[in-house]
């Protein structure tokens, strides 16, 4: 198990290594510069951005340099000073006085001169983190009881019901829900307050909140809710529809011959198998829930970093799209790590060597 | 010696997409204590649907037992309480499955499946019971049985998994054991050695059994009574001697001379019953071998007949002698 995760983590770098190199080239072949305004800049002045942020080199140079920003550890002699968004980086770690190693320079932004790539993962994504987990956990706390309740009422008024919400769940966006919610919520009953997020830096490991209390939650509800509910509702078909089947294997016949009670058949014998494909999405929808808040961010007014995933890509601020690209990647390929370390406690059909 | 079960006009019916089907069409049977009693017939004649509805297996909606008794000492199972049931399923009454394969849960180990039992009916913590599962394992001969506790299904073989599967059923002491054709999924080799070991077994521990199987051989050896079931219904009843020395029914002398006889012409060539087995989607109101049988009359085609008495104890649905082909 140890060396087969050691195994997975070097394939994990090639793989943010190939997408590093796609998304690169892909966003240097689109047309358009990061300083295209729609009343142009003089030539001059272009020029001088393109020299400040390097942009003047020729890409394989480019490309390069900003690989050994991120992926190579530095070694610096004193304490960094953190002045310039063009020397920020991620992890400063001190060995001595005189000796730090600093890691992932994710480099400046070209929207703001006094803002790096970092600032955004310190200040915004974390509160992306928070919704994105909170989406999580409502979609599993909702989804999985309905998809069990449903499968084991089959065609009853509960499955139609739980389905019914399934559905809904589905086929409701945020766009919709989020408004809706607002409007019942925060301005008609005024419960919640309408817009904003309960908590600010500094965050415990770099993405918990340090608050919990319901100045937190008032906040987190809806929105959490609003995300969630969609992918709740796929958990909800597919534990459902898992359910339906494990409960007609023939190991589920075995169980009630030995005169199990029934509902230790469903709890101690269907229930382990019939979560095995769930845990399946739950690692993607981990990665989508967190980095796919662009809507509900912006309808809940959360000062989270979803809008940058959306206006980087049109501003052709080169760095901001690498750095979230990147971490979609790292999102992705850590969750499929997790669920595959699941898997094997889950089925021991599996081992991995 | 005292009556076990007593099976009466026990009917069970599918619902389909394309009608009613009617699995099993009023069966009578008999299980005495420390009996044996084969079920023999086709795919989809109704063998294990009539176990299954005994114990209340039958997975319902579509299925559903729409008449008859199942009387398991004087007290009828198709009446009971879900809770008087369940203490009966694998208490007193336990079944051994066709695929040693699928019939166990992939995510449990093989103590916590064998032991199962014991911790629901006879109130024994794990200790105890994985104590009593190891001895149950050492007696239907796994090595090293308590090393294996911690197993998967997967990580035994086949004819391992269904000695398992025996150690599971048998751990309650049961008074009477369902195999529902246990020996299909295995190799030949196998097979007599599952035979054999249900035998020890039987003769060890004295519970009485129902053996059910389409192989004409594997029963032989091990069956005291013998019922032939076809289209939902037994059709020919005898103790073993007498139905293999003497079938009466057309069916039973087709499924027997589809079998190699080393006892007598080894030349022979195997005869087959042309045509399949019936899905009957209606009380038949003819006899329901009568499409495949080159014994049929007129009588045949008009009514179904009932079991007539063929000999001592025997018992044939069959308006026809089959020696003077005449009717009985």
């Amino acid at each position: 198990m140890g060396r087969y995760i050691i195994r997975r983590i070097l394939y994990m770098l090639v793989v943010i290594l190939v997408v590093s190199f796609i998304t690169f080239g892909l966003m240097h072949s689109v047309p358009g510069g990061p300083f295209d305004k729609e009343k142009s800049l003089p030539a001059e002045i272009i020029a001088n951005l393109e020299k400040r942020y390097h942009l003047d080199q020729p890409l394989w140079k480019q490309y390069l340099s900003y690989l050994n920003d991120v992926f190579v550890p530095h070694i610096a002699h004193e304490k960094p000073k953190g002045l310039d968004v063009a020397d920020d980086y991620l992890i400063d770690i001190k060995i001595t006085d005189t000796f730090w190693i600093r890691w992932m320079n994710f480099g400046p932004t070209f929207s703001s001169r006094s803002r790096s790539v970092n600032d955004i993962f310190r200040q915004q994504l974390p509160v992306s983190v928070q919704l994105g987990t909170l989406a999580l956990i409502i979609a599993i706390i909702i989804g999985v009881p309905l998809g069990i309740i449903s499968a084991l009422k089959q065609n009853t008024i509960y499955d139609y019901l739980g389905m019914s919400i399934a559905i809904f769940g589905v086929s409701v966006p945020v766009i919709v829900l989020g408004p809706l919610m607002i409007w019942i919520f925060g301005v008609t009953l005024k419960w919640l307050p309408p817009t904003g997020w309960g908590s600010k830096p500094p965050y415990i490991f770099g993405f918990l909140p340090t608050n919990l209390g319901w100045d937190y939650w008032k906040y987190a509800l809806m929105p959490s809710v609003a995300l969630g509910l969609g992918s709740s509702a796929i958990l909800a078909r597919l534990t459902r529809a898992s359910l339906l089947q494990v409960i007609r294997e023939d190991y589920i016949r075995t169980a009630r011959a030995k005169g199990v009670k029934e509902r230790n058949v469903i709890v101690g014998h269907a229930l382990k198998n019939s979560l095995i494909p769930v845990v399946t999405i739950l690692g993607p929808m981990m990665a989508g829930l967190v980095t796919g808040t662009f809507v509900t961010e912006l309808t809940f007014g959360i000062p989270g970093m979803g809008k940058y995933f959306v206006t980087s890509i049109t501003n052709r601020d080169y760095p901001v799209i690498m750095g979230t690209i990147l971490l979609y990647a790292v999102f992705l390929v850590v969750a499929n790590l997790l669920v595959d370390i699941m898997y094997a406690y889950l089925d021991p059909r599996i081992r991995y060597d | 010696m005292a009556e076990l079960l007593k099976v009466r006009g026990l009917e069970t019916q599918f619902r389909t997409r394309e009608g009613v089907v009617h699995a099993v069409n009023g069966v009578d049977f008999n299980l005495v204590e420390g009996e044996t009693l084969g079920i023999v017939g086709e795919s989809g004649c109704g063998k294990s649907v009539t176990v299954m509805s005994m114990l209340r297996l039958i997975p319902s909606p579509p299925g559903k037992v729409v008449a008859g008794e199942a009387l398991y000492q004087g007290k009828d199972l198709l009446k009971m309480s879900d809770e008087e049931i369940r203490h009966i399923r694998g208490a007193q009454i336990s079944m051994i499955f066709q695929d040693p394969m699928t019939s166990f849960n992939p995510v449990l180990t093989i103590g916590r499946q064998v032991a199962e039992p014991l911790e629901i009916h006879q109130g024994m913590n794990r200790h105890q019971a994985y104590d009593r599962a190891t001895e149950m394992l050492e007696l239907v001969g796994i090595p090293k049985a308590k090393d294996r506790l911690g197993d998967y299904p997967h990580q035994f073989s086949g004819g391992m998994r269904q000695r398992v599967m025996i150690a599971m059923s048998l751990v309650c002491n049961p008074s009477v054991l369902i195999a529902d054709e246990p020996t299909t999924a295995l190799d030949v080799t196998i097979q007599a050695q599952i035979v054999e070991l249900a035998k020890d077994l039987r003769d060890k521990l004295g519970m009485a059994m129902i053996w059910i199987t389409h192989d004409l051989g594997v029963i032989a050896g091990l069956a005291d009574r013998m019922a032939v079931m076809y289209g939902g219904f037994i059709i020919e009843t005898a103790p073993v001697k007498s139905l293999y020395g003497n079938p009466s029914h057309p069916y039973t002398l087709g499924l027997l001379n589809s079998l190699p006889r080393v006892d007598k012409d080894i030349n022979r060539r195997l005869e087959s019953i042309e045509g399949l087995p019936p899905i009957l989607m209606e009380t038949p109101h003819s006899c329901p071998f009568a499409p495949r049988c080159t014994y049929v009359k007129e009588r045949c085609l008009v009514e179904n007949p009932p079991l007539l008495e063929a000999g001592p104890d025997h018992y044939t649905a069959c308006w026809v002698d089959l020696e003077t082909r005449s009717y009985r």
